[in-house]
């Protein structure tokens, strides 16, 4: 843990931030314009918006994987690049980016060998994480001897293994099945709550959004806008009932509402512009 | 999760049924292809060869003529096609006249030293193979300025660099090992650039949110995710380093090898070229052997990845 002097203070700072792609052939893409956002420590904060709004864009940014046109972005106080470099980030994608290579145990290991700590606590470490997301019977399988939503949770305890002062989350569950999907969000609930870590999420799914967040930022497309924040005022803990709260649907249609002000075409299970993709999710990633 | 487990327990027994299964009919495959080829090559002869003697036996008055075929086809003759049998026979004949070792036992000693020179330049050509696209990989530049040229020295045939060779190097070992070097690293350097390069750029934005430096990510990530191209790379370069040094063999003047013993059949071939044919089928078995030689370490140490087996 390498946190800022402040424990009071916000994880994340984002102050005017702007972000502009020049492809080179005169096509500006105004991705992202005036983001101020503030993420509280161990606060559940989603970004949900159409495609193209620059969510990812977002995220990206604040992870430090690739840099503002302006404004600036503090992490624990610090730069994003110095946050990086202290290795406050956990990362998770849409796909699980797991190394077939390598037993379970032995992807949750990669971030704890790069940091150099010794074997024994290496062994230790991923084995908490793994009984973690219950995947302690799994430590000698390969990734492809897995499921979908398996492999995810190995990701989620790959990203937690080095305790990182905040997770970012980009689409994590998005190529899963809407069955898995609900599970995997109980299963983040859970380890979310266990852990007190700060989550940054970006989603297509307004349900997910809601289900999940303290917090769910509403962005609109080109330029990419903050045009709405959400305060998810659902008791916790949340279970499987809490989606058929009336609160629940009320939330969700707010978040529906302040997409759709903000020109949104939304489908009928409450997914912005459609199934998203993986595809759509690596143009976003380097276009905006 | 334990019914999972036993599902997959019970589908590895059936993979393994399924594994020996297709080992005896690829076993039985090869075996009938085998089988065709010598029918067919026989066929040939039976149709349009030499009228058939005994085998081994030399044409004469005391060798009566077994078979007469209705044709006469000059590629089907003795002496551009010999009998399978008498190729056999070959092996077991002196290597060369009033020779205590016969041919088999001759040419075993020479593909023996043949495959040394080979194995060291197949090494060094791997070495050089791996170094080269590690550079190109991680500088730009470079590899722009200088992958043509790597390209440009694989297009010039050997047998014109080979002389060269043995004058800079002298008529020995070193000038044999250089060939069979020039030849190897060719398929590891353009293999191996893909391969240290096939992974996910998301596994890329994942090691930079770990600070990662490019040594962890060199040898965690990229080498590890390359070893089945560097594989594929090898073979290739298996047989090209035994080709590179039967080749060399000739203008460095090496006595012990493969690439003498066929200049050597060559030159008899009218009298004996049943033994030309012999040679030619040691240089084969050899260049089988190495490949298979990469094949089982490939498999050895693949084997935790799905589709190792299909290499």
């Amino acid at each position: 843990m390498t946190n800022a002097q402040d424990p009071n203070g916000p994880v994340v700072r984002i102050a005017g931030v702007d972000k502009t792609f020049d492809r080179g052939d005169g096509v500006v893409t105004h991705a992202l314009e005036g983001i101020d956002l503030e993420v509280a420590r161990g606060e559940f904060v989603s970004l949900i918006g159409p495609s193209g709004c620059g969510k990812s864009t977002l995220l990206r940014i604040v992870g430090d994987l690739i840099s503002p046109t302006s404004g600036t972005v503090l992490v624990s106080g610090k730069t994003a690049e110095r946050a990086r470099m202290d290795r406050d980030y956990g990362m998770v994608f849409q796909a699980p980016v797991l190394f077939d290579w390598r037993t379970v145990e032995d992807n949750v290991k990669l971030p704890l060998e790069i940091l150099g700590l010794d074997s024994t606590t290496r062994t230790k470490r991923a084995r908490e994480m793994l009984d973690l997301v219950e995947l302690g019977d799994f430590l000698k399988h390969h990734p492809y001897q897995l499921s979908g939503g398996m492999q995810q949770r190995v990701a989620i305890a790959r990203a937690l293994a080095f305790q990182p002062s905040i997770l970012l989350m980009d689409e994590p569950f998005g190529a899963l099945d809407e069955m898995t999907r609900e599970r995997m969000n109980s299963e983040v609930l859970r380890i979310w709550e266990r852990t007190a870590t700060t989550i940054l999420f970006v989603t297509h799914s307004i349900p997910e959004a809601v289900f999940l967040s303290s917090r769910v930022v509403v962005m609109s497309a080109r330029p990419g806008r903050i045009t709405k924040i959400v305060d998810v005022d659902l008791p916790r803990p949340r279970t499987e009932d809490s989606r058929e709260a009336p609160l629940y649907f009320e939330l969700v249609t707010e978040v529906r509402e302040a997409l759709r002000s903000g020109g949104a075409e939304l489908d009928d299970s409450g997914t912005v512009g459609g199934a998203p993709s993986a595809e759509r999710t690596m143009a976003e990633g380097s276009v905006g | 999760m334990a019914t999972a487990t036993a599902t997959r327990g019970g589908r590895a027994a059936t993979a393994a049924a399924a594994t020996r299964a297709g080992r005896g009919r690829r076993a039985l495959t090869w075996l009938l292809i085998l089988v065709a080829v010598v029918a067919v090559w026989e066929g040939v002869k039976f149709l349009g060869g030499t009228p058939w003697r005994a085998p081994g036996a030399v044409p004469g008055p005391n060798n009566p003529v077994l078979w007469n075929p209705p044709f006469r086809w000059p590629f089907a003759n003795d002496l551009n096609l010999p009998h399978i049998w008498n190729i056999v026979i070959a092996f077991f004949q002196p290597w060369q006249r009033g020779a205590d070792r016969n041919v088999a036992q001759f040419l075993f000693d020479a593909a023996l030293f043949t495959w040394r020179e080979a194995a060291l330049g197949f090494v060094l050509g791997t070495a050089i193979g791996l170094l080269l696209a590690t550079v190109f990989v991680h500088v730009r530049w470079l590899e722009r300025a200088f992958v043509p040229y790597v390209v440009a020295s694989q297009t010039v045939p050997i047998i014109a660099i080979a002389p060269m060779i043995t004058y800079a190097f002298g008529g020995n070992l070193a000038s044999v090992v250089v060939i069979a070097t020039y030849l190897t690293f060719f398929p590891v350097t353009i293999a191996m650039i893909r391969g240290l390069r096939s992974l996910d750029p998301r596994a890329l934005e994942l090691t930079r949110s770990y600070a990662a430096s490019r040594w962890d990510v060199f040898r965690k990530l990229r080498l590890p995710a390359s070893l089945p191209y560097l594989f594929t790379a090898l073979k290739i370069a298996a047989t090209a380093s035994i080709v590179g040094a039967i080749i060399g063999e000739g203008p460095g003047g090496i006595p012990n090898g493969l690439g003498r013993a066929l200049d050597n059949y060559n030159q008899y071939y009218i009298t004996g070229p049943e033994k030309l044919w012999a040679a030619i089928v040691v240089c084969a078995i050899l260049g089988v052997v190495f490949f298979g030689i990469v094949r089982i370490a490939e498999l050895l140490i693949l084997r935790d990845r799905p589709g190792a087996a299909a290499g």
